[in-house]
């Protein structure tokens, strides 16, 4: 039987929610036919891939450990999507975030202060925000490409933290390694459990998550936002400026993936070092999207690529296999979300029966 | 004799909507045929069903006493089937002869080919220079190239769908001398129109469409055009009253010697603009699209700044540098022809898109949405205007053009503007709504708010305007009341044939 790809009348609502299921559905099928190619017993791998690590209170700390960034991040970076503002740059943002806050920690003058964890904060969050600045200056007065310019700015983020770990602020006695001396107890988030790497850091992510959904739901900066992403014309016909658009999506997006760089280094690092992310702030967008830029969505979305992390790491120590597994499955991941969404509004009808040939 | 065309059964289905249902019809070699329709009847669907663009569900087609048993628009060529749509398909940055090339089959010479054209041009009384760029041509000359393109495959069956709602009354005559002459000559042709005056005046016989039926078939020239419409419509053609008015003693609106040229080398310069809306007046501004009706809107909305623009007040007050939304604030509304994505935001629900422009009605508070407020403006609206929807938590996209275009008015209405603009207020809506919307603007009009219209349709106009502009490349003509003007000199106004003597319009052309 042929089928033809015919327009919904409305977009369906159960695909909207269904489409994520059927992307990570379609993600493990593939997976396991990789598994095998690599000559590997796809349900044994998937096993260790996606079950073991959760097996532990351990492998459940670090779990939330990562999700937290890809969280926190996501819902900055859905306000920005949601209005057509794209920051690809939040790795570059978290970075710099890192950066400022690390800079806090390590030379403000009273290294016991309870004011030190605060304030590193306000300077990662700062931080991460003036980086998101620039393109949100080109953009709105010189009409840039935000894409572009939040890309490469994150290149030269990533290299000017290199620069600092490398040279000036590179620890004396760390038989140098590419990192600085380790932050003051002060300058740490509290730990939940001394075992555990797991720390108090994910309380901003949670308040960011429950900000981020009264903005874009019960806001009328959100409102004026969504209306900018959906349609730009009606935006300017109602007289909602653009450009307040572009400098909240980008410094929204941007301070948060500030402060997540800051939590990296006050929380599982305990200093600055060349490696201070694993690709939060890239893996951040696919959250976003996954969470088809809701709140609850992108709560699962964080959970569900922390695990790609660990569950990557952890075939490459069990079985191991290869460290670009973690990137193939968030790439399939997005992929297969990206070709699910068509569902939404399209679907599948049998083709109808060609005109009948011959005079009756 | 045996008919060029028979259709028999034609069904055609999309979701949600049955665009053809059970169509049979049949069209003599030598006929102008007309389908009448209103908006959204199945016209132009049928039309795509024989010219093969797209493919019918159920029944079947015979041309010429053979029958089709797979179709498509290259057999449709094979077979002599042409078809000049609504909207053209020409390259804008090539020639005339250079854009028919594209479709002409066979060896690849111009000088040849522009020889061909300008014969065929002048043989059916459709003057065309094959080597003007398409840009340059205005939208009666590139619907020319469309059909002399059609003419040099000695088409045997022609379809021309809406060919009169880009021209203005002038170019109408001609072009039916044109059609005359081929169907003498043997063409058949399919007519698609939704008025009744043209078909009356030109074709031998009609089907007429109503929700994808056939509900009649007629004679036009026998047939009165209140049997017409009532096939069309179903029922009686509603009527609008015009009460006398009394304006306010300054101008609402008032643009004082607009000039501006245009940056785009498609768009159009407005050039020594003046124009005065009174409130308690309906002011129409007529026009071909695409002589500065886009531009001159634009600035008045407040959607495009023009540092030129500051002779524009409103109330009394100089607003011309000021964004659409404070405009808004000191009593603009505005509808535009765009509803979708412009109007309205095509996903949002319609409680969303009553805040749209509705949101100064306290719909926020602390920067926080009062939702109960929003929806209780939009089932406000919906209740008022009549539209048709399942609540206010449908999205825009979802409802017929008409059914959104009445909430669009409805909304900017509800706001208690003092100056309203609206652009091509009944466009795509079917003959009740917009018999509603005009009244609806008469009625706003009458409790002292200024009304301006845009339109291209001059029957609107007529019906519901107190004072008339026309807009002809850029410039506006003098004001024309409507008890002592007619479509006729109206009509020449809008191609710039004659100059108005206390207007600067001759001067340009």
């Amino acid at each position: 039987m042929r089928f033809q790809i015919e327009r919904r009348v409305e977009p369906s609502s159960f695909m909207r929610f269904a489409a994520p299921v059927y992307a990570t559905f379609s993600t493990l099928v593939v997976g396991s036919i990789m598994f095998a190619l690599l000559g590997h017993n796809p349900a044994d791998t998937l096993f260790a891939f996606f079950i073991t690590p959760l097996m532990t209170i351990n492998g459940i700390s670090e779990w939330l450990l990562k999700a937290s960034p890809l969280i926190l991040i996501g819902c900055g970076l859905a306000i920005g999507f949601r209005a057509n503002v794209w920051n690809i740059g939040a790795e570059g943002q978290l970075v710099i975030g890192a950066v400022c806050a690390s800079g806090v920690g390590l030379f403000y003058p009273d290294p016991e202060s309870a004011l030190l964890l605060p304030l590193m904060v306000i300077a990662g969050m700062a931080g991460g925000m003036a980086w998101a600045a620039i393109p949100a200056f080109l953009r709105a007065r010189m009409n840039t490409n935000e894409i572009l310019v939040t890309l490469m700015m994150t290149y030269i983020a990533t290299l000017l933290l290199s620069l600092l770990v490398h040279g000036p602020w590179r620890d004396p006695d760390g038989y140098n390694y590419p990192q600085t001396a380790l932050l003051p107890d002060a300058a740490l988030f509290e730990l939940f459990d001394p075992m555990y790497r797991l720390n108090t850091s994910i309380f901003i992510t949670i308040v960011a998550v429950f900000a981020m959904w009264f903005f874009t739901e019960r806001s009328f900066f959100g409102y004026k936002m969504s209306v900018g992403g959906a349609a730009p014309l009606a935006a300017r016909y109602a007289g909602f400026k653009q450009s307040g658009s572009i400098w909240m999506g980008l410094l929204i997006s941007g301070g948060v993936a500030g402060i997540a760089g800051m939590a990296e280094a006050a929380g599982p690092l305990g200093q600055l070092s060349a490696q201070i992310s694993p690709g939060y702030g890239f893996a951040a967008i696919i959250v976003a999207f996954i969470g088809r830029l809701h709140a609850v969505g992108i709560v699962l979305g964080g959970l569900l690529l922390s695990l790609l992390y660990l569950g990557g790491e952890a075939v490459q120590l069990s079985l191991g296999l290869p460290s670009a597994l973690t990137s193939i499955f968030q790439g399939m991941l997005l992929f297969f979300l990206l070709a699910s969404d068509f569902l939404i509004f399209y679907r599948f009808t049998p083709f109808p029966k060609p005109i009948k040939s011959g005079v009756t | 004799m045996t008919p060029r065309l028979e259709l028999r059964h034609i069904c055609k289905r999309y979701p949600g909507v049955i665009a053809n249902d059970d169509v049979s019809l049949s069209v003599m070699p030598g006929e102008i045929h007309a389908v009448l329709g209103e908006n959204g009847a199945g016209k132009s669907t049928l039309m795509k069903i024989i010219y093969g663009a797209i493919r019918a569900d159920e029944g079947e087609m015979v041309f010429d006493g053979n029958p089709i048993a797979s179709h498509g628009p290259s057999i449709s060529r094979a077979l002599g089937i042409e078809m000049v749509y609504q909207h053209f398909a020409l390259f804008e940055s090539i020639s005339v002869v250079e854009n028919i090339a594209l479709s002409v089959s066979g060896k690849f010479d111009l000088t040849a080919l522009a020889n061909r054209v300008r014969d065929v041009s002048i043989k059916y009384g459709l003057p065309i220079d094959p080597h003007r760029f398409v840009c340059n041509l205005s939208v009666g000359e590139r619907q020319r190239v469309e059909i002399v393109r059609c003419l040099l495959q000695m088409p045997k069956l022609l379809i021309l769908d809406e060919p009169t709602s880009v021209l203005a009354p002038q170019a109408v005559t001609k072009l039916f001398e044109t059609l005359r002459q081929l169907a003498a000559e043997g063409c058949s042709i399919l007519y698609i129109s939704h008025k009744l005056d043209e078909v009356q005046v030109l074709c031998d016989s009609a089907t007429v469409l109503r929700n994808g039926l056939i509900t009649g078939t007629a004679k036009p020239k026998q047939s009165t055009p209140i049997e017409l419409a009532r096939m069309m419509v179903g029922a009686d053609l509603p009527e609008t009253h015009l009460d006398p008015s009394t304006t306010s003693d300054t101008p609402f609106l008032n643009v004082d010697h607009l000039t501006a040229p245009s940056d785009d080398p498609f768009g159009v310069s407005l050039n020594d603009v003046l124009l005065s809306v009174f409130g308690g007046e309906v002011v129409g501004i007529a026009g071909i699209s695409g002589n500065g009706q886009a531009e001159l809107i634009s600035f008045l909305s407040g959607e495009v700044l023009f540092k030129g623009a500051d002779t524009i007040t409103l109330d009394g007050k100089d607003v011309g540098q000021l964004d659409a939304g404070h405009r808004r604030e000191r009593g603009l509304a505005f509808v535009p022809e765009e509803r979708l994505g412009r109007g309205a935001v095509p996903p949002h629900h319609l409680s969303d898109n009553a805040m749209l422009t509705g949101h100064r009605l306290g719909m926020v508070k602390h920067w926080m949405i009062q939702r109960g407020k929003a929806n209780d403006f939009a089932a406000q609206i919906i209740r008022k205007f009549n539209v048709k929807t399942t609540g206010y938590e449908s999205a825009a996209n979802s409802l017929s053009g008409g059914n959104l275009q009445k909430f669009i008015v409805g909304r900017e209405i509800e706001l208690g503007p003092k100056v309203l603009i609206i652009s091509q207020p009944t466009w795509g809506v079917d003959v009740g709504a917009a018999a509603f919307i005009r009244q609806a603007l008469i009625d706003l009009s009458r409790t002292g708010a200024a009304v301006l219209i845009i339109s291209e349709e001059l029957d609107e106009l007529f019906e519901v305007c107190d004072r008339l502009h026309v807009i002809c490349q850029g410039q506006l003509s003098k004001s024309l009341d409507r008890k002592n003007t007619n479509v006729e000199e109206v009509g020449l106004l809008m191609t710039g044939l004659k100059s108005n003597p206390n207007s600067n319009i001759g001067e340009a052309v």
